[in-house]
């Protein structure tokens, strides 16, 4: 649940311009998965896609208790592009993610290209880039799917966050400086359960239908680009988060480069203010202060849901 | 054990129920747009689009009281935003102990966002509930999304009910599976890497049944003659009173932006 309360953006969160950014990466990518997987499977591209894409949206009912109250849960992109391939899981994630915005409410309309591109794109090809780097170091050794899998899951939720911490920053919505590490602290955890999960499942699979993952391990050349550019684009979310974070100027100039600023700057919009955290003086103490006010803002956010859930559960009997 | 109240959509008999989906869809997306274009501070545009929302939600017969608990969904994520009251510079408002102030400022920008996204989730629930997937996804189409793309969330749409109910069984089986004891001292479910492992078992299963149910269903189809089209009825085209409802409503709505941008 906190998963859907942190990562799924609702409308009025961010700027036009960056919704309709990320909407236009998102289509770019996802009609590339559409013609790619079509090719892959042809006519079985529909029920194949379809079903597996209810099965994840299903699955991430399934949660485990952690401590407090709440609960981990599962995202579901790194399993689907482990074990379907990077473009597959595209497709799957997006029915999932614009399923939940059309009818759930999970996330806004306007801002479902931003949410798409977070979930549906960064989070499944930063989950098969690391993958890939882990089975290419393991040289077809065990850990290689294990590890690889566990770090896959991790990587692709701590990613997806970063995205979203760097949209709601460039929208002005909150500062780089909070959203960041806020996003980034917190996820750090929520990964540690996707994780956990995404190894479990792996470990079923393995021994249940070995040949599922025995595919995944002989890639086609055309891969290589694919995994090799999600693990780019990784290190490229990892390193501009944190540059983002401590110097919010940077991500301001960023914003310059793009015409972000002038849109926002429109007499429409208000200006964008330097952020400094009022009271305090010494800039590096206040990003600091400022991430633990924000995690502790999101961890008591996570744990009034988590109760809430589980009351509602209790009434209802389920 | 069955999960038709996931479905959000809520039969009656009213005027915006009987609205043709691609009409309804293009009011919407219209609607959300007006409200993401709108200026901050723009209080006075903000109460007429809320007019409209809750006009259009008392059409529907299903009771505002229903929207308004629907919306409050997206409330938790309004505290995102609740840095800007601290660090938009203006007259404070408000200071706090450990130093910080609430400036008038970002007071302004947090209520603005907050309003904002209230409004929109409201226009979002009022899509889903007065709304058949199907007639939505008729719309979509309509609207030209990917062919393809719409039939693979149309069949996730017809195997979610499935697939829930399969991850519900899966969690009564574990549910029936793990006892919880009432003794002192004796604590139940294991550590905390075993409980995961468990759910990742499940989640494993559930793939794996759901990609051979996959294998199943694509030679059920091809026994009744699919080759890769998806077909079905076309739909009657919107009468041109249902024109006229969509132009009316898009003037409204570009009036309504129009001001706000020129009168805030």
């Amino acid at each position: 649940m906190f998963l859907h309360v942190t990562m799924h953006i609702p409308d009025g969160f961010l700027s036009v311009p960056v919704s309709v950014v990320f909407w236009m990466l998102s289509i770019v990518v996802i009609l590339a998965a559409l013609a790619r997987v079509n090719r892959d499977l042809g006519e079985r591209e529909v029920p194949v896609m379809g079903v597996l894409a209810a099965a994840i949206f299903a699955g991430q009912m399934l949660n485990f208790t952690v401590a407090g109250g709440t609960s981990g849960h599962l995202l579901g992109a790194a399993l689907a592009a482990i074990l379907l391939g990077p473009w597959a899981a595209v497709l799957v994630m997006t029915s999932v993610v614009a399923v939940q915005a059309l009818l759930f409410q999970d996330g806004g309309l306007v801002v479902l290209g931003a949410n798409l591109f977070n979930m549906a794109v960064v989070g499944p090809f930063a989950a098969y880039g690391v993958y890939r780097l882990a089975q290419w170091l393991a040289r077809g050794r065990r850990w290689g799917i294990f590890g690889g899998g566990f770090a896959a899951a991790w990587f692709s939720i701590e990613a997806a966050a970063l995205g979203c911490a760097l949209q709601l920053a460039l929208s002005n919505t909150s500062p780089a400086s909070l959203a960041v590490p806020a996003m980034a602290g917190i996820h750090a955890l929520i990964g540690i359960g996707e994780g956990l999960i995404t190894l479990g499942a792996l470990s079923l699979v393995w021994a249940a239908r070995r040949d599922l993952l025995a595919a995944g391990q002989t890639a086609r050349a055309g891969n290589t680009v694919v995994w090799v550019g999600g693990l780019l684009l990784t290190l490229l979310l990892a390193a501009l988060a944190p540059l983002a974070s401590t110097h919010p100027d940077g991500l301001e100039w960023v914003a310059e480069r793009a015409g972000f600023i002038e849109a926002a700057q429109s007499p429409a919009y208000t200006l964008i203010p330097d952020y400094v955290f009022p009271g305090i003086s010494n800039e590096a103490a206040a990003t600091i202060l400022a991430g633990v006010v924000g995690a502790l803002v999101v961890l008591s956010v996570t744990i009034f849901t988590a109760r809430a859930r589980r009351s509602r559960h209790s009434v209802t009997g389920d | 054990m069955h999960v038709h109240f996931l479905d959000p959509y809520h039969e009656r008999p009213s005027p915006v129920h009987r609205l043709d989906a691609r009409v309804k869809l293009a009011l919407v997306v219209a609607f959300l747009l007006t409200a993401a274009l709108a200026p901050a501070a723009a209080w006075p545009a903000y109460t007429l689009l809320l007019a409209l929302v809750l006009a259009a939600e008392v059409l529907s017969e299903l009771g505002v009281a229903f929207f308004l608990r629907r919306s409050l969904l997206a409330v938790p994520f309004v505290l995102a935003a609740a840095p800007v009251l601290f660090t938009t510079p203006g007259a404070p408002l408000l200071a706090l102990p450990w130093g910080g102030a609430v400036s008038a400022a970002g007071l302004e920008r947090f209520a603005s966002v907050a309003v904002k996204s209230w409004i929109s989730v409201q226009a979002a629930v009022l899509l889903a509930a007065t709304t058949p997937f199907p007639d939505l996804l008729g719309a979509l189409r309509a609207w030209r999304l990917p062919r393809l793309l719409v039939a693979i969330i149309g069949l996730m749409w017809r195997y979610l009910f499935v697939m829930v109910d399969e991850a519900l069984r899966l969690m009564r089986a574990r549910e029936a599976r793990s006892s919880e004891s009432g003794l002192p001292g004796l604590r139940s479910g294991g550590a905390l890497t075993w409980r995961a492992r468990v759910t990742g078992g499940m989640a494993g299963s559930l793939f794996l049944r759901s990609l051979e149910r996959s294998d199943r269903i694509y030679m059920a189809m091809l026994a009744r003659g699919y080759d890769g089209e998806i077909r079905s009825l076309p739909r009657p085209a919107p009468r041109p009173a249902e024109w006229g409802i969509l132009a009316g409503g898009l003037l409204v709505l570009g009036s309504l932006l129009a001001l706000s941008l020129i009168l805030v």
